[in-house]
């Protein structure tokens, strides 16, 4: 199991150190200094071996976080602890910085004690933390807290507590994709999937039970093989999507998924992530690019680049921004766009075009005149791919919520009493056209 | 809340000051002053002197005091243990607070502290919190029994906590069971045979039942400890599967590979044409995709998993190669990786698309990324025939843009395309020789030179080409320096008349001006060979070669196993065993993939433990000699790992191509040999190495070491052997060895038995004494007798090594071939501190039979390759087949008898023990000891009929009647068995034990 846990500053100066195995000494903390920060190679890779000794890392803004073990560990696991930690910290203090971890390192040592027992790891939900280590001491709990604590942190519901109320029983669901895009110059589609989450924020008094519905294939098919009508099948079969995969928070019941697909859990309060999604099939990608690269002789490039958005008219796109590279050896650039904005950026070796909104179904073009300077360099420019930013108030994998119900039994308030919100957010994951 | 003032007190008299605060009356002070001591620990500074000042805060109501104190006391009690003392009382108080999370918090603390007398102070709360009312206390516990146990295991088994832990995993908590099977699978690691994590169908039901209600890491702790379960049967293995698979939609990639780990190993279990099987591998694929889109760091991890999981089962993802395109801002490591597998799942239904994926790779920036991608177009050429055209085409294409590197890395490339498919893309040598210039990587040169070697009747100026390299012939590394000499050899075979000056120019910068005796000893045998016989040295010298095989740098399959065992673990990133990387006896033992179904549970019963049943070593599927020629050139042994590829053979032919390769040849010349005309000298022996290194990379290329070429050198050994300036000893075959180093190679069991004489061990059991089994001449100066025995179930071969030789060796390392019985060597050769010169070192390597199993002749031969600092050195030696004779080899009567019916009577065989003068019962006392039991005694007319049986560690049973005649020194021993190959072997083993 994991032997120790360190974090260090961007310059290798030892900010924590926890050791929570013998076999792991002082000594750890310098040479991962010594081999991993101050490496004169990029690193290559997260998991390094030094004398017998493994160290796992993971970066956030300039700081680093390393587990250490000398042990045949869990590495997913591992990982996914040190991104727990991570978010555990960010929720306590904010982002983690060198000045945040100074400022609260008696918390982080309180956390890490709690967290992580003999390296192995325990209840890291924030919610359950959240109840009783708090840097107030624990004056005033009574005997029924307390057990209720140690209940929450050990049960089989640890991430709510009991005894949650509120006035108005309000929830909020956003969907929110990701659409990636590789494309070749000549319009094919090489790759695209959708990447998308279920954030849910939730402010519902007690223990509601909740059953969370979209379009499924697979259920909305299971639904229409029940009813008798063959065209209620065909309309509904147009409307759902196929999804690749999933996966959900800890809360869902995943053996009733696996043989009912319906998704049911108690949430968590606050904001929480209920689900990730995976879709490859029918994706709708918003924008479309045509790109032209030509080389007038050695010292000069020409580039168009037309975008035309592909949906509902009715609906507008938000902060679009194609990036278009240049060589490395330019010297000048002159752009005319029809819309928006476009400059050359020389310390990012691109020209960024942005237009703040674009309706469906329209089309743009940016030209430009690329001045190179002549070079001895043999090696020719490598044509990144143009990549493209936006928002769009869709989702591209064409995911629908159904219902959201939720059932308290034991408190009076009943799933119509429930004020819903539904967002749909699809934006750009990697979206790139190779030219 | 600015606890950053704490890092900045740097001035003298720090400590001083501290003091005084710790001893303040404020208790705000003194936690202020807690703090400052907690952060000068952190940034490395010694603070143990305040010991008795911070454990004096110790009783305190203020927790967030508390907790740091107890801090303190972890980092520093092991340098204080006298004073650590004085915490102990409040620690036992505090296991007695009404507050479960203070009692928690002592227990907790408890456990870190090192200290002898403090855990012999922590044995009565422990107990207590073990039972306590609150979960939160006793999942606090269970962990702390492994801490405990990590400090002194006798005490916890003293103590009792093994079973109390046990019981917890029948505990109400989910948690509690999670915390309880952690602890349980890491103590049952230290004690590899105990059967401590007895899995059961019950407690696998309860541990089922947890796994759905417990946190992520705790199902993490649940699914790794189900890996280690083997179901009984198929239907069993099916409903672990079934209650298994949910988790693959779980959020924590931990769990989702977790759970892969199990459905990989039970999946073994299942018939193929269950249709649930089918279903299974549908459902593994979505996730492991879906892992793709985590953080960086999980890709690596679930890459390098992915990697195992396709070599295992190609099936699950052959549909996937889009998700494994490299992104253009992906990490290094997440690139180089997804590289690799792009290759592995390439197939001519993807090929174009992968093609047109690489090419634009080999435009990008990273120099590593780059050349891995020219390589893969290669690759792909070789694994796709209908691609190859296409990717020699881009490849052609790389080759213009004139990228230095990138045109290094195609030639290499080309060459083993032009070893694939011969006579197919020669056209573009043209183009490749318009590069010659630009080549300064020793690999690219070597590779250019073997193709202009190779080609040298189609390109008009290859005598040109190779002579402009001749110049600098010195200062080119070794790879080029052979590369050159092979290929201007060729290059005289094929046009003789204009190239003789450039031959002997080569020829004597490689024997006489060269220190290298690689090169030299090639020298002296392309000179020799062209001076007596030019047919001959065109045969061997331009002998056709083998084709070169498509799937390269695949893991070796038992490897592979253990891998698939550990997915998710740091062994799987690695992809190496845990005992390559793990210190001490943790994870050392082997993990393997359960057998496919129904040849699993033979291999218990005697009655059905016939050879045919039994599923690790059917004679029947025992893999034949002829693929030792591939083993032989596999051969790498530079990762000390058990399971490498395994060591040459001794047929034959192969002694006779090792031996002309190794040190053999050495030896036979005499020790004062001189330079030529007898070009062999005895003070640089050569390394096994074959000797035309193709120029491929040796972690990559199909073509590690040129096939064709070592297949024309075994031809050398043959056609050579009458040559008349050849010395005596040249040609001569393996048995005109002197007798000194022919036994453990060739030799008769008669010359181990001869010298096995007089030593018997007390028991009764008999271990055959040491002999020599690698003579010091023969080896550098590496001298290795050895012997096997059997103690309690654990086979060992003791060997002692002895440095004949001036300097120091190191880095001991040993392999074995593949072999009749699997035998591999458990663990790594401890052979820890230097050898100096004159020293003698005893090591005893512990084997295991699981390896990999080829039938070899005689059956119980081992062939075995030992490497130090030095080089690698092969030998051969005997077991004893008793070695293999299982403690559980008793028969019952009844199954004897049925059994001794059942056996064809084709497969009994009659041998004759002559001059043993002992009685039946000491026969078969002393053979008891070898693990050979007597069922049942008859005497029929003064002749007693011992009824003997023996079971060998692959589960084939050797059934034995041995008829002992009181007054006649000659015994006659029947012996049945499914397998008759067995029976010289064990005849012999009897003759052996019975006459010591």
């Amino acid at each position: 199991m994991i032997g120790g846990l360190f974090i260090y500053n961007h310059k290798g100066e030892v900010l924590i150190s926890r050791v929570y195995r013998d076999d792991i000494g002082r000594n750890a903390v310098d040479a991962f200094r010594v081999n991993v920060i101050h490496a004169r190679q990029q690193v290559r890779s997260p998991v390094t071996n030094i004398a017998r000794t493994s160290f796992f890392h993971v970066k956030r803004s300039n700081i680093w976080l390393a587990a250490v073990t000398k042990q045949n560990v869990n590495a997913a696991m591992v990982f996914e602890f040190l991104y727990k930690m991570c978010d555990v910290m960010t929720a306590y203090f904010g982002k983690i910085s060198e000045e945040n971890i100074k400022n609260n390192f008696v918390l982080i040592y309180e956390l890490l004690d709690e967290i992580l027992d003999f390296g192995y790891p325990q209840n890291s939900e924030t919610g359950a933390l959240k109840t009783f280590i708090t840097q107030q001491g624990i004056k005033g709990q009574t005997k029924e807290e307390q057990s209720q604590i140690t209940s929450q942190v050990t049960g089989q519901i640890g991430w709510r507590r009991e005894g949650i109320k509120y006035r108005r029983n309000e929830l909020f669901l956003d969907v929110l994709e990701s659409v990636n895009l590789l494309m070749s110059p000549q319009g094919q589609v090489l790759s695209a999937h959708v990447s998308g989450r279920v954030v849910m924020k939730s402010y519902l008094s007690g223990m509601p039970e909740c059953k969370f519905g979209m379009n499924d294939k697979i259920v909305i098919d299971k639904q229409g093989k029940g009813a008798a009508s063959d065209d209620a099948g065909k309309s509904s079969g147009k409307q759902s999507i196929a999804i690749d995969d999933c996966t959900f928070h800890q809360c869902v019941r995943l053996s009733k998924f696996d043989s009912e697909r319906s998704i049911s859990f108690i949430p968590p309060d606050g904001e929480y992530e209920l689900m990730r999604y995976r879709t490859t099939k029918d994706i709708i990608l918003p924008f479309r690019v045509i790109p032209l690269v030509r080389e007038v002789g050695r010292t000069k490039l020409e580039v168009k680049v037309v975008i035309k958005s592909n949906f509902k008219p009715s609906l507008l796109a938000q902060k679009i921004e194609v990036r278009i590279p240049t060589p490395l050896n330019t010297s000048g650039v002159q752009v005319i766009c029809m819309k928006g904005k476009a400059k050359y950026k020389a310390s990012e070796n691109a020209i960024v075009w942005k237009i703040k909104r674009m309706a469906g179904m329209k089309e743009s073009q940016i030209s430009a005149e690329i001045e190179l300077l002549p070079t001895n360099d043999k090696k020719k420019w490598a044509r990144p791919p143009i990549s493209m930013n936006f928002e769009v108030p869709f989702a591209p994998s064409g995911l629908k919520v159904r219902y959201l119900k939720v059932f308290e039994s034991k408190l009076n308030y009943s799933d119509h009493d429930v004020i819903k919100w539904v967002r749909y957010i699809g934006r750009s994951g990697i979206y790139e056209t190779r030219c | 809340m600015t606890d950053s003032k704490y890092f900045t007190t740097t001035k003298k008299g720090e400590i001083f000051e501290l003091k005084a605060e710790l001893n303040s009356d404020k208790k705000e002070k003194k936690k202020e002053a807690v703090k400052k001591v907690i952060a000068s620990m952190t940034v490395g500074k010694d603070v143990s002197a305040l010991f008795p000042d911070v454990v004096n805060c110790m009783q305190t109501d203020n927790l967030e005091l508390k907790k740091l104190v107890y801090l303190y006391l972890m980092n520093y009690a092991k340098s204080q243990p006298d004073m650590a003392i004085m915490a102990v009382n409040t620690f036992v108080k505090d296991c007695e607070d009404p507050n479960p999370l203070i009692r928690a918090l002592a227990v907790r603390t408890m456990g870190c502290i090192r200290v002898d007398k403090i855990t012999e102070y922590l044995c009565e709360p422990l107990r207590k919190c073990l039972k306590d009312e609150d979960p939160y206390v006793r999942k606090t516990a269970a962990v702390c029994v492994a801490k405990l146990h990590d400090i002194n295991a006798q005490l916890v088994e003293d103590q009792g906590f093994l079973d109390t832990l046990k019981d917890l995993i029948s505990d109400s908590n989910p948690m509690v069971v999670a915390n309880a099977v952690a602890a349980l699978s890491e103590i049952a690691e230290s004690h590899p045979n105990s059967n401590l994590l007895d899995l059961n169908p019950q407690t696998i039901n309860k541990l089922l039942t947890a796994l759905n209600e417990c946190t992520e890491w705790g199902q993490i702790f649940i699914l790794d400890c189900l890996a280690n379960y083997t179901p009984r049967d198929d239907r069993e293995s099916q409903s672990i599967c079934e209650r298994v698979t949910p988790r693959l939609s779980h959020a924590n990639s931990a769990v989702v590979l977790s759970a892969v780990k199990v459905l990989m190993k039970f999946m073994e279990m299942l018939p193929k044409d269950l249709d649930y099987y089918g279903t299974l591998l549908k459902k593994l694929a979505p996730p492991l995709v879906t892992l793709l889109s985590a953080e960086p760091e999980l890709q690596y991890v679930a890459l390098r998993n992915i990697n195992l999981i396709v070599q295992r089962r190609p099936e699950i993802l052959k549909h996937e190669m889009k998700v494994f395109f490299v992104k253009y801002n992906d990490p290094i490591y997440v690139k180089l990786e997804k590289l690799d597998i792009m290759i592995r799942l390439a197939s001519q239904a993807n090929i174009a698309q992968v093609l047109a994926e690489l090419k634009e790779y080999a435009t990008e920036v990273d120099v590593d990324f780059v050349r891995k991608a020219v390589r893969a177009i290669g690759r792909c050429a070789i694994k796709v025939e209908q691609s190859a055209e296409r990717c020699v085409s881009t490849l052609l294409d790389l080759i213009q843009t004139k990228v230095n590197y990138v045109v290094q890395e195609a030639i290499v490339v080309i060459k083993d395309i032009f070893r694939k498919y011969p006579n197919k893309y020669e056209s573009v040598i043209a183009t490749l020789c318009e590069n010659l210039d630009s080549l300064d990587e020793p690999e690219a040169r070597a590779a250019m030179i073997w193709i202009v070697g190779e080609y040298a009747e189609r390109i008009d100026n290859a005598d040109e080409l190779l002579e402009s390299f001749l110049e600098g012939f010195h200062d080119e590394s070794t790879q080029v320096q052979l590369q050159l000499l092979t290929a201007i050899v060729k290059l005289f075979l094929k046009k003789p008349t204009e190239t003789q000056e450039l031959v002997q120019q080569v020829l004597s910068l490689a024997t006489q001006d060269s220190d290298n005796p690689d090169l030299r000893d090639r020298g002296y045998i392309y000179w020799r060979l062209l001076s007596t016989d030019p047919v001959a040295a065109k045969e061997v010298v331009l002998a056709e070669k083998p084709l070169i095989s498509e799937e390269t740098d695949l893991i070796e399959p038992t490897l592979l196993e253990e891998l698939i065992c550990h997915i998710g673990t740091l062994a799987s990133v690695y992809h190496k065993p845990p005992s390559a990387f793990v210190e001490g006896s943790r994870g050392v033992q082997h993990k393997r993939l359960p057998g496919s179904a129904g040849s699993g549970e033979s291999v218990e019963s005697p009655d059905t433990g016939s050879a045919a049943g039994v599923s690790e070593a059917p004679p029947a599927v025992i893999p034949s000699q002829g693929d030792l020629l591939e083993d032989l050139l596999n051969l790498d042994l530079t990762p000390p790992t058990t399971t490498g590829p395994p060591p040459p053979a001794s047929s034959g032919m192969q002694m006779g191509a090792m031996d002309l390769l190794g040190g053999g040849l050495d030896s036979l010349m005499g020790d004062e040999s001189e330079p030529p005309p007898i070009p062999l000298r005895t003070d640089t022996p050569q390394s096994p190495q074959l000797p035309h290194q193709s120029p491929s990379p040796p972690d990559y290329s199909p073509t590690e070491v040129g096939p064709g070429d070592h297949a024309g050198l075994v031809k050398l050994g043959g056609d050579l052997g009458g040559g008349p300036a050849m010395g005596t000893g040249f040609g001569a075959p393996p048995a005109a060895m002197p007798a000194s180093f022919n036994v453990p190679v060739s030799g008769g069991l008669d010359d181990l038995f001869d010298l096995g004489g007089g030593v018997g061990m007390p028991m009764g059991v008999f271990n055959p004494p040491k002999t020599v089994w690698l003579p010091a001449m023969k080896a550098k100066g590496l001298e290795i007798s050895g012997t096997f025995v059997r103690r309690a179930g654990v086979i060992q071969m003791e060997m002692t090594l002895t440095n004949k030789a001036m300097s120091v060796m190191t880095d001991f390392a040993i392999q074995f071939n593949r072999n009749s019985f699997g035998l591999a060597p458990a663990g790594p050769l401890q052979v820890l501190t230097p050898l100096s010169p004159n020293q003698s070192i005893e090591a005893a390597l512990p084997l295991s039979t699981v390896g990999p199993v080829m039938k070899m002749e005689p059956l119980n031969n081992l062939q075995v390759a030992v490497k130090n600092n030095i080089d690698v050195f092969y030998f051969s030696c005997q077991y004893p087949i008793s070695m293999l004779f299982a403690e559980d080899g008793k028969m019952e009567r009844q199954v004897f008898l049925a059994t001794w019916k059942d056996i064809p009577n084709d497969n009994e065989s009659q041998f004759q023990i002559k001059d043993c003068h002992l009685n039946s019962d000491a026969a078969s006392n002393k053979l008891q000891g070898s693990n050979i039991f007597t069922i049942a005694k008859r005497t029929v007319e003064g002749q007693d009929m011992l009824y003997q049986s023996m079971k060998l560690t692959n589960g084939i049973w050797v059934l034995a009647e041995l008829r002992v005649q009181a007054g006649n020194p000659n015994y006659t021993i029947s012996l049945k068995c499914r397998a008759p190959e067995v029976s010289q072997c064990v005849f012999q083993n009897y003759e052996m034990v019975l006459k010591n």
